[in-house]
């Protein structure tokens, strides 16, 4: 496919993306939209280091739950404007990225060393969450005031008691324009050459090294750079729910579904996590629906469903639902 | 300023030794490249070749000795920050990209001196048709036979802009025809303005290409020279085939 059909087809989506809510009344699918949307960031976080850079974390929470307990402590404790509360939760993402990303690429961790050290690291924030009580509230979390204001919704961040179409909307164009953003960094780093330079330490260190690429400078500009985008999802969900604890923070959930979209979607490819999470929720709710009925409720019944579908995706669609649209395409006639 | 070959000192490898436990893989090498030439470095099989490829690269420390490159001391420079500086190794077993394009690959080299993408892209293009796979630059390289790949491990060695490229048997395991093939690209890069120090088991390229050899056995430097007078050199050919066949060899001739 052509750069030019593809951005054509990004404005199509981006358009739909926005004229969702008008299209679209039924607060519950938009809801489930927006679910898939919020997904779809953490899993382009996840992409941008697994995907391109082939460095696979199984912790990604610490990034998201990080830039969600700033974007909330920020505000809880010194009274910060959730605006100013922003860019320090964002750059706590990027911060987290490089203690971590300094501590593995340092000592050249790579592969399963890489993918258990994030896992600890998000064990060990989670820990420190709940036992550092003075600063995090600990296992109570924080809950941030509900403003029930209509005249400081814009100052807040907060959609609850705004007019009827920004209640409505006003989270779902948040965590999109989120996403728009994060979409069109990883667009624009895939035609980069830090791009092309992550993506060969990916596929052998030794020959990008070979060939003057710094392996380890490309995978600290990776990590921190999937860690704010990580971050920005985790303040989108503060400002959503007013909510965080250290379960919801770095609890292994999130983690999860950063890494399970990208990998059923495509990894590597801007539409991957995307493609995954929307396919996931689909599933997953028609699922939980059919069971529902069925069998009445059964929780956690989704994440067995998601582990069925990743282990038949890792066998029959290396290149997830990405390569499969791809090879579609070309059966079509579209050539490349 | 001694000069053997064409022009300024590029490369000086002095006494460089690497141990492996207790196996000394390298021992006391010693060996200099001037600016335009092609030089051959060729042994036994386990003599240390590519250990000494890895040494000079920064892709290992070694445990003695010295490195220069143009005048400077590059010993524990890291293996991207020579390649920045124009030293660009290939590697003996080919590590393409597997699943980008030729084009892409290439291009990955090309950004070592260029920012932009576009700029990269067409400078892999024009690489990769100097050096004979324009027809391939969409394919994956990945999907390549041997022969393809081992060009393509040059063709991004190329692409970095190298001062000094070092070669490790990118002719091994191709059929004779493809050999041919090889011989005039390597000769296309010299023309580049690019000196060339090159591994190599196919004697007749060595022959017809280097302008001086080295001979490696056991780690250490046994002989150098011209390559017709390295090849006949005693030592040499006890290295090769074993002690006595020198004099053996020289019976059967006078006979
Ligand atoms: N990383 C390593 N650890 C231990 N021993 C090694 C290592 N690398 C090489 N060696 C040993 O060092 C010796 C020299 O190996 P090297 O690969 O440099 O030889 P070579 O001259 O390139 O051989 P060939 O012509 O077969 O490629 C061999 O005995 C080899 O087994
Ligand atoms: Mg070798």
């Amino acid at each position: 496919m052509s750069d030019t059909l593809r951005i054509t087809g990004w404005v199509v989506l981006a358009a739909l993306g926005i004229a969702a809510p008008f299209l679209i009344s039924s607060g519950r699918w938009l809801e489930f939209i927006e679910l898939t949307l919020f997904v779809a960031v953490l899993g382009q976080a996840w992409n941008i280091l697994g995907g391109y850079g082939g460095q696979y974390s199984f912790g990604h929470a610490v990034f998201f739950g990080t830039g969600a307990y700033v974007q909330a402590l920020l505000q809880f404790r010194f009274g910060f404007s959730p605006w100013l509360a922003l860019p320090f939760a964002i750059a706590s993402g990027a911060g987290v990225g490089a203690m971590i990303g300094y501590l593995s690429f340092r000592y050249g961790l790579r592969g399963s060393y890489f993918a258990l050290i994030t896992l600890a690291f998000a064990e060990a924030f989670r820990v420190l969450a709940r036992s550092i009580v003075s600063v995090t509230e600990g296992g109570r979390g924080v809950s941030l005031p509900l403003n029930q204001d209509s005249g400081e919704v814009w100052t807040t961040l907060q959609f609850t008691f705004a007019e009827p179409f920004l209640r409505h909307a006003g989270y779902y164009y948040m965590i999109l324009t989120v996403l728009i953003l994060a979409y069109i960094a990883v667009w624009r780093m895939e035609r980069s050459r830090f791009g092309a330079q992550l993506i060969s330490v990916r596929e052998n260190e030794d020959a990008a090294a070979a060939l003057g690429v710094d392996a380890f400078r490309v995978k600290m500009k990776a990590i921190c750079l999937s860690g704010m985008i990580a971050a920005a999802a985790g303040v989108y969900y503060v400002q959503k729910y007013l909510f965080v604890d250290p379960e919801i923070a770095y609890g292994p959930a999130k983690s999860v579904e950063a890494l399970v979209a990208p990998i059923i979607g495509g990894l590597g490819t801007v539409i991957g996590p995307l493609l995954g999470a929307a396919f996931l929720h689909s599933i997953g709710e028609v699922a939980k629906e059919a069971i529902g009925a069925l069998i009445g409720p059964r929780p956690g019944l989704d994440l067995i469903l998601y582990g069925m579908i990743l282990v038949l995706v890792l066998g029959y669609l290396p290149r997830g639902l990405a390569g499969l649209l791809d090879s579609a395409w070309r059966r079509l006639g579209g050539g490349r | 300023m001694a000069a053997f070959g064409r022009g300024a000192l590029m490369l000086i490898v002095s006494d460089l030794t690497k141990r492996f436990g207790g196996l000394v893989a390298v021992d006391g090498a010693s060996l200099r490249v001037d600016q335009g030439e092609i030089v051959s470095l060729i042994g036994p099989n386990g003599a240390g070749k590519t250990t000494l490829f890895a040494l000079i690269s920064g892709f290992l420390r070694p445990d003695a000795g010295a490195v220069r490159f143009e005048g400077q001391d590059i010993l524990g420079r890291r293996p991207h920050q020579l390649a920045q500086t124009g030293l660009v190794r290939t590697f003996q077993i080919v590590r393409p990209f597997a699943n980008l394009t030729v084009r892409e690959n290439i291009a990955t080299g090309a950004h070592t001196r260029i920012v932009p993408r576009r700029e990269a892209l067409e400078k892999a293009d024009a690489v990769g048709q100097a050096l004979g796979m324009g027809a391939l630059l969409d394919r994956l390289a990945g999907d390549l036979p041997i022969a393809g790949r081992k060009r393509l491990e040059v063709a991004r060695a190329v692409a970095t802009g190298p001062k000094l490229l070092l070669l490790d048997e990118v002719m091994a395991g191709l059929n004779p025809s493809e050999i041919d093939e090889v011989t005039p690209m390597i000769r296309t890069i010299r023309e580049g303005g690019v000196t060339v120090l090159l591994i190599e088991h196919v004697m007749r390229a060595v022959m017809t290409l280097s302008d001086r050899a080295y001979v490696l056995n056991s780690g250490a430097i046994i002989a150098s020279g011209a390559p017709q007078a390295v090849v006949e050199n005693p030592a040499v050919v006890e290295a090769y085939l074993g002690p006595g066949m020198a004099q053996r060899l020289k019976g059967t001739a006078d006979a």
